[in-house]
């Protein structure tokens, strides 16, 4: 890996003037494929997934067992007449997608497949990744705000709500994890997670709020409120058809689903680390799409299984779970840190982390339950206080 | 265009502050639209997201069923009886049915009054299956509708079996019925009512214990029985305020009182969450009609001897059935003619209906989906 912006001679003994440009050119190429046939395989595997889970078949008519049935899919959506309303804000309209989909496609050069297997290894690639990831949501505003229909105009607007108040969780869990790895570079990030030392292990309740928060970063349900389906037709998409509909769509949110994955592949699942991985490097490659894809399984695992959070609902749990949770995480973790020497401050942040988590999946629902009992016995003395007869 | 009330104070719910005064949105929500089940228009004047009034504007389905009905023989409206609440088809039927026989005072043979009442009390769990799944849908879950549609596929292949169509059956006739169950026909009822029993277990595994779905409903879209009543409002609706009103216990008919398991199923909160929970209780209450008929199930000629064309004396009734969604009933005046010279139609989901506008003052918009998907309408029966 070179530094950039120095030129070094391609293979072949090509000119470096040369080689900048045709490196450029191969990897755009190479990542756009990388999104396009990611897209078109995850699209694939949520709808078998979903309808094993729904107890049908699921598309099996084009190609064998249905695996083109997407390609033909994104062949229809490009082969569609661009439709724009007449009244939408033309420059905007027509550029949104776009402002989506770059950020997306721009996250992918940090990303590390493999021990350099990597499109470029800055030391601030966490940083990188996570403006990126704030960009996008400009574009769902523009989307909405331009496409002058009030369903999508709402959509627009409670995306940015969304995505601003989640974006506050999801970097102070990064943080924790970059408080033990000392760095944020990437693959500093990943080597400092040798064998079973995963950072899941000792981080699991900065990984389970990464995870919460990463849904909702991505639009999934069930915090799929800007796209909701039965409310808002189909949010800021309302108005979008043919293939901008598929870039902001299928493109994006599967990109985007793709780089929170792995993200969390590297950060709490060791990246690359597998068998064999230090004999042959490449395979690096395959231990880390293995991860990713295990994380998209449970994305959309949880898709099949859960309805949708109503938006003040939505904020509360934001504002008032996790960000005290991964404030208090983040406190814990940089205390211990530095009060306690090398081997013990790890276990010891594994034993609170653990807490947090166990602590999590017991009183969140505890808790919530009791509320709503609280509710429904106030409902009962409202009810019995009305229907007694008045004197 | 029909015109928005001006002014109405607008109603925060308790625990949610709102202090900034923004410009007022009017929303279309509506006639084409994913969540508002059919044609029905919502006038939204909403305040941020928070709704400042609605007003439901509808007609968009009518097709004049009553004004048919004075055209046709008797038994020839049983056809169009079948388009009003067209996911609990049965048991429009038999309303109309029921209606006409108290008309022209005709007797219903033993065995097609068990049979009336296992193709009715399926006709319901068909109606609770489509009604859950979709309710589900609106609150965002995908899972739910396709195993709903899974087991009422089912119950419209009897349908088909019985009496050769899925969705507009016509199968009651007055005095009876069209045909008996084709040969086989029981086992695989019984067979199906064992698996779906167990199916109905699983939703509400899947359903009740997700906290997201409790947060939705629980406290939600909530009236009193003194509300309901004044409405008119009977059915799931109102057991769901702690009324144990139902017309097959309370105004009883075909053969209801014989039958041991019908009981009325009752929640005591009145929000979506207990309108929810009677909806699952009746569908095990009909697992057990269901069985308890095919116990007792007699032998028999399925239909009395009545022409196809015969005329009833003058004559004046209301017979009232319960519904899948609440009363339906049939007004039925007769002047001698072989054709009913009015027949009016009491609709449950147009009664339910009119209380929406009052539940969805002060809620916010994805609860004006929760809400309008609890109180169960189908536009057919609004419109009819």
């Amino acid at each position: 890996m070179s530094p950039p912006g120095v030129l070094v001679p391609g293979p072949f003994g090509i000119d470096p003037l040369v080689w900048v440009v045709l490196r450029l050119l191969i990897a755009v190429l190479l990542v756009v494929g990388l999104i396009f046939n990611g897209a078109l395989l995850q699209i694939l595997m949520e709808r078998k997934l979903q309808a094993w889970a729904q107890d049908r078949v699921g598309p099996y008519h084009v190609g064998p067992w249905g695996l083109l049935q997407t390609f033909a899919d994104a062949l229809k959506l490009i082969g569609k007449e661009d439709v724009r309303s007449r009244f939408t804000d033309a420059a905007f309209f027509l550029t949104a997608p776009a402002i989506t989909f770059t950020p997306m496609v721009a996250a992918w050069v940090v990303i590390p497949f493999a021990p350099g297997v990597q499109g470029i290894d800055i030391n601030i690639g966490l940083l990188y990744l996570s403006s990126l990831g704030a960009m996008g949501v400009l574009g769902i505003v523009i989307a909405g705000w331009a496409s002058n229909n009030k369903y999508s105009l709402i959509g627009g607007l409670r995306s940015a709500g969304q995505l601003i108040s989640y974006e506050v969780p999801q970097i102070l869990s990064l943080v924790t994890v970059v408080l033990l790895a000392g760095s944020l570079q990437l693959t500093k990030i990943a080597t400092a997670q040798p064998g079973l030392q995963l950072n899941l292990f000792i981080l699991p309740a900065a990984f389970l709020t990464y995870f919460i928060a990463a849904l909702a970063e991505t639009n999934r349900t069930p915090f799929d409120l800007p796209e909701a389906e039965s409310e808002l037709v189909a949010g800021y998409l309302t108005e979008y058809s043919g293939m901008r509909w598929g870039t902001f769509l299928a493109l994006t949110e599967y990109g985007n689903v793709t780089i929170v994955s792995s993200i969390m592949t590297t950060l709490w699942l060791g990246g690359w680390n597998g068998p064999l991985v230090d004999q042959a490097p490449i395979l690096g490659v395959l231990w880390f799409t293995l991860k990713v894809y295990v994380i998209i399984v449970a994305f959309m695992w949880i898709r099949l299984t859960l309805p949708r959070f109503r938006i003040d609902q939505l904020m509360n749990f934001c504002w008032k779970v996790l960000i005290p949770l991964t404030l208090t995480n983040l406190f814990v973790t940089a205390t211990l840190k530095v009060a306690l020497p090398a081997p013990w401050d790890l276990i010891a942040i594994g034993i609170l982390n653990w807490g947090l988590v166990a602590a999590f999946i017991v009183l969140i629902p505890r808790l919530q339950r009791r509320r709503l009992e609280r509710l429904r016995e106030r409902l009962r003395t409202e009810r019995e206080r009305t229907l007694a007869p008045t004197a | 265009m029909t015109e928005v009330q001006p002014y109405v104070e607008i109603q925060t719910p308790q625990g949610v502050e709102d202090e900034l005064v923004t410009e007022e949105l009017i929303l279309n929500l509506g006639p084409q639209h994913p969540s508002t089940h059919g044609v029905l228009r919502l006038v939204l004047r909403l305040h941020g997201e928070r709704i400042v009034e609605c007003l439901p504007v509808m007609g968009y389905l009518h097709r004049g069923l009553e004004k048919i009905y004075e055209n046709r023989t008797y038994e020839g409206g049983i056809r169009y009886a079948d388009q009003a609440d067209y996911v609990a088809v049965m048991l429009n039927e038999w309303a109309y049915a029921l209606a006409t026989e108290a008309c022209a005072e005709i007797e219903v043979p033993r065995r097609a009054e068990f049979l009336r009442t296992i193709v009715g009390e399926l006709s319901r769990a068909s109606a609770h299956l489509v009604w859950l799944g979709t309710y589900l849908l609106d609150l965002g879950a995908t899972t739910p509708i396709l195993w709903c549609f899974r087991d009422r596929e089912q119950i419209l292949d009897m349908f088909e079996e019985i009496c050769g169509s899925r969705f507009n059956h016509n199968y009651y006739r007055p005095g009876g019925l069209l045909y008996d169950f084709p040969p086989g026909l029981l086992s695989k009822l019984e067979r199906f009512i064992d698996r779906w029993e167990k199916n109905i277990d699983e939703y509400r595994e899947l359903i009740e214990g997700n906290e997201i779905f409790l947060e939705r409903t629980v406290g939600i879209g909530v009236f009193d029985s003194k509300t309901a009543i004044a409405y008119g409002i009977g059915g799931p609706m109102l057991r769901a305020t702690g009324v144990p009103h139902d017309l097959r216990v309370d105004r009883p008919y075909s053969i209801y009182p014989e039958l041991k398991s019908m009981k009325p199923v009752t929640a005591q909160d009145g929000d979506a969450f207990s309108r929810y929970q009677v909806r699952l209780g009746e569908m095990k209450l009909v697992v057990a009609l269901v069985r308890e008929c095919l116990d007792k199930l007699p032998g028999g000629p399925v239909r009395a001897r009545v022409g196809h064309v015969f005329k009833a004396k003058p004559n004046e009734v209301y017979f009232p059935i319960e519904g899948a969604k609440g009363e339906i009933g049939y007004y039925m005046i007769s002047k001698g003619g072989p054709n009913p010279f009015r027949a009016k139609m009491r609709g449950a989901s147009f009664c339910n209906l009119q209380l929406l506008p009052t539940l969805l003052r002060g809620r916010l918009v994805a609860d004006a989906i929760a809400i309008l998907g609890s109180i169960d309408i189908v536009l057919g029966e609004v419109d009819r």
